[in-house]
């Protein structure tokens, strides 16, 4: 479980976190809606403990083990993965040798990169000129050999091209084990009870939604969550009146 | 005069000649007498300690002569192994060439002024031998020619003359190391190159320089690539030394000609190093490429690069790219020459220190922050060179593979 407790940050010495309570049980799947520069991204990047977001108050646990002063490869292989929205090029690594460094053990790169349509670019550098729609492949590919127990996703659907769009949505619907098609195949109770991973998606287009089956949806806005609710409600919500709008709506009815 | 008389001369005006650039080595320091070592038969070789034998695999010599088309072995100022294992290859130390062949009068300081400095002066009144190896015309080097410039005795000056010959429409590939054995502390190493690359031939040069800690090294080279040839020279160098200077120069001298020099140089603390290469684009479709990765480990880097272009249609690209990792001093010297109009040349520098933002990526999937540096240095070493024989390639990644320790 990852809990986070009135957590504060600032990045510099802007403070672009405030009092964020959340709390993602195992097999839950949320997601983070909320207008550009809300802080959706520190979020995720203060949970996935980038030394620049400095907490100024409050705690993160996960797995029960306090990790707000834990670096980041702790983090990691404590079962924590993210999934970058502009991540920096390596230049002379290849994606095959980081789909290796990613797993803990050996891996089927091949196999792996089938399921995103990235055979092409294991022999590249790890993005190294790779498009938008090609970091987010890139992305995923990296996930599925690290299998982590909770996956932070950054938009993962912006720059996607329409070929691939639902094998991106699929793929990470099946690391979240939160796809459609499995609750058909087990029964329900039995399938919410093997179920173990954990997902935290930042979305602004609310694509992913047709895919995996998430649980909350949240907003954050100005630093603040200000709402739990379901996520195609606060999709309609906020497609309809906008954002400030639909905080101001749903904080009246809380 | 006779010209060998001719040579002296003008060597002997030269021997009080400093170097354009770079450190003054004092040659009285050292002793150039001749040290005597016998030949080696192959399984001498095989024989020979392991610890040297390490140095001299480090150095990209196989003692087995797997995979090697020929081999050249000079034991401080002596030739102990010497033969070509493919016809249409020769092999033959200079001295025996400059005895018996006529036709290597043709090469022989040619391309490189002996009256340059004091060390082309050393080389040519204190010749103790060195390699030449040629590819007669049409013929295709199977697998690469090994040769090896060994220093073993304390306080020694090796002085050394090669000359490389790929003849028209032959492919040359050659795999040469210099190393000291493991208990040399002190010595110089003189070495001339002059490389013919003729119509439509293709030579590839891999150098790997695994030096003692207070060796200097004062090597000059010149090439010359006529009509549709194509030189390739890459260098080596991730062992500290005390002081290595050197700017081999090329002229592309026929069309289409193409140069391209790739570097790796990984300097320690004491170590100063003073390198880079120059191309003369004399003819339409010439191409050059100068291409450095330096990091510095608290050692003195300076990266030259001079790409001179003097005619229309011509392509030339020199890229040098530095990290830091502990102190030290990366210097880089790009200089672009164009004479024409038409000419298409560029450059990129960059050094620094490694990207945070790197490494934070790298440990948010799980590697530890020691192991992150390590696997950003191996990339940023592991160049793509493009024509480079596999066993080439495996050699090139071996050095840098064992160099990862040290650099650490």
């Amino acid at each position: 479980m990852l809990q986070i407790e009135d957590l504060q940050v600032k990045l510099g010495d802007k403070e672009i976190l405030k009092h964020i309570d959340l709390e993602i049980h195992p097999g839950e799947t949320h997601i983070l809606f909320g207008p550009n520069g809300s802080g959706k991204t520190s979020l995720l990047m203060t949970i996935m403990g980038y030394p620049q977001y400095k907490v100024t108050a409050g705690k993160i646990i996960f797995k029960g083990v306090d990790i707000t002063e834990l670096p980041i490869d702790e983090r990691a292989r404590l079962g924590i993965g993210m999934s970058f929205q502009r991540p920096p090029t390596i230049n002379g690594l290849k994606t095959r040798q980081m789909v290796q460094l990613c797993a803990k053990d050996a891996v089927e790169e091949e196999t792996l990169a089938k399921k995103v349509n990235f055979e092409g670019f294991l022999d590249r550098d790890v993005n190294a000129g790779f498009s938008g729609g090609e970091i987010k492949r890139s992305e995923l590919l990296q996930l599925l050999a690290q299998n982590p127990d909770l996956m932070l996703f950054d938009e993962p659907e912006s720059g996607v091209d329409m070929e691939n769009i639902s094998l991106v949505g699929k793929t990470i619907a099946s690391l979240l084990q939160k796809g459609f098609l499995d609750a058909d195949t087990k029964p329900k109770m039995q399938a919410k009870r093997d179920r173990t991973k954990m997902g935290l998606i930042i979305t602004h287009t609310g694509f992913i939604l047709d895919y995996v089956a998430a649980d909350k949806g949240q907003v954050l806005y100005d630093g603040m969550l200000s709402c739990v609710s379901n996520p195609h409600e606060i999709l309609n919500c906020v497609g309809e009146s906008g954002y400030e709008e639909c905080v101001r709506c749903i904080s009246t009815i809380n | 005069m006779h010209i060998d008389d001719q040579l002296r001369e003008r060597a002997k005006k030269a021997i009080e000649k400093k170097g354009a650039i770079g450190p003054d080595v004092n040659l009285q320091e050292f002793d150039d007498a001749p040290v005597p070592h016998s030949y080696m038969a192959d399984e001498d070789l095989c024989a020979m300690p392991g610890e040297e034998q390490k140095q001299l695999i480090m150095a990209g010599l196989d003692v087995t002569e797997k995979e090697r088309g020929g081999t050249y072995f000079q034991k401080d100022t002596e030739v102990i192994h010497c033969h070509s294992q493919q016809d249409g290859i020769e092999v033959i130390p200079i001295r025996k060439a400059l005895e018996h062949h006529d036709w290597i009068r043709d090469y022989y300081w040619k391309l490189a002024a002996v009256d340059a400095d004091k060390y082309t002066a050393a080389a040519e009144l204190g010749l103790h031998d060195g390699y030449v190896i040629r590819s007669l015309p049409g013929s295709k080097s199977i697998y690469p020619v090994q040769a090896c410039l060994y220093l073993d005795k304390d306080g020694l000056q090796q002085n050394v003359h090669n000359i490389i010959i790929a003849e028209e429409d032959s492919e040359l590939h050659i795999i040469t190391g210099c190393a000291t054995s493991p208990h040399m502390k002190r010595g110089v190493h003189v070495g001339i190159s002059e490389f013919y690359v003729k119509k439509n031939a293709k030579l590839t040069f891999t150098m790997i320089h695994n030096w003692a800690e207070d060796m200097m090294v004062r090597p000059r080279s010149v090439a010359q690539v006529e009509e549709g040839g194509l030189f390739l020279n890459n260098y080596i160098c991730m062992k500290p030394v005390r002081s290595l200077q050197m700017y081999p120069t090329t002229h592309l001298v026929g069309k289409d000609a193409v140069a391209r020099f790739y570097s790796i140089i990984v300097g320690s603390p004491g170590s100063e190093y003073d390198l880079g290469g120059r191309i003369f684009l004399k003819h339409p479709g010439n191409r050059a490429e100068i291409v450095t990765r330096t990091i510095s480990n608290g050692g003195d880097i300076i990266a030259r690069g001079h790409l001179i272009g003097e005619v229309p249609d011509i392509k030339a690209h020199l890229e040098c790219r530095g990290l830091l990792l502990n102190g030290g001093l990366i210097h880089a010297i790009p200089e672009l020459e164009a004479h024409a109009d038409g000419v298409e040349m560029s450059h990129e520098a960059a050094v620094g220190k490694i990207a945070q933002e790197e490494i934070a990526y790298l440990m948010s999937r799980g590697l530890t922050e020691d192991e992150a540096t390590a696997t950003i240095v191996r990339g940023f070493l592991n160049v793509d060179i493009p024509g480079l024989p596999p066993q080439l390639k495996a050699e090139i990644d071996r050095a840098i593979e064992e160099s990862d320790k040290d650099v650490m």
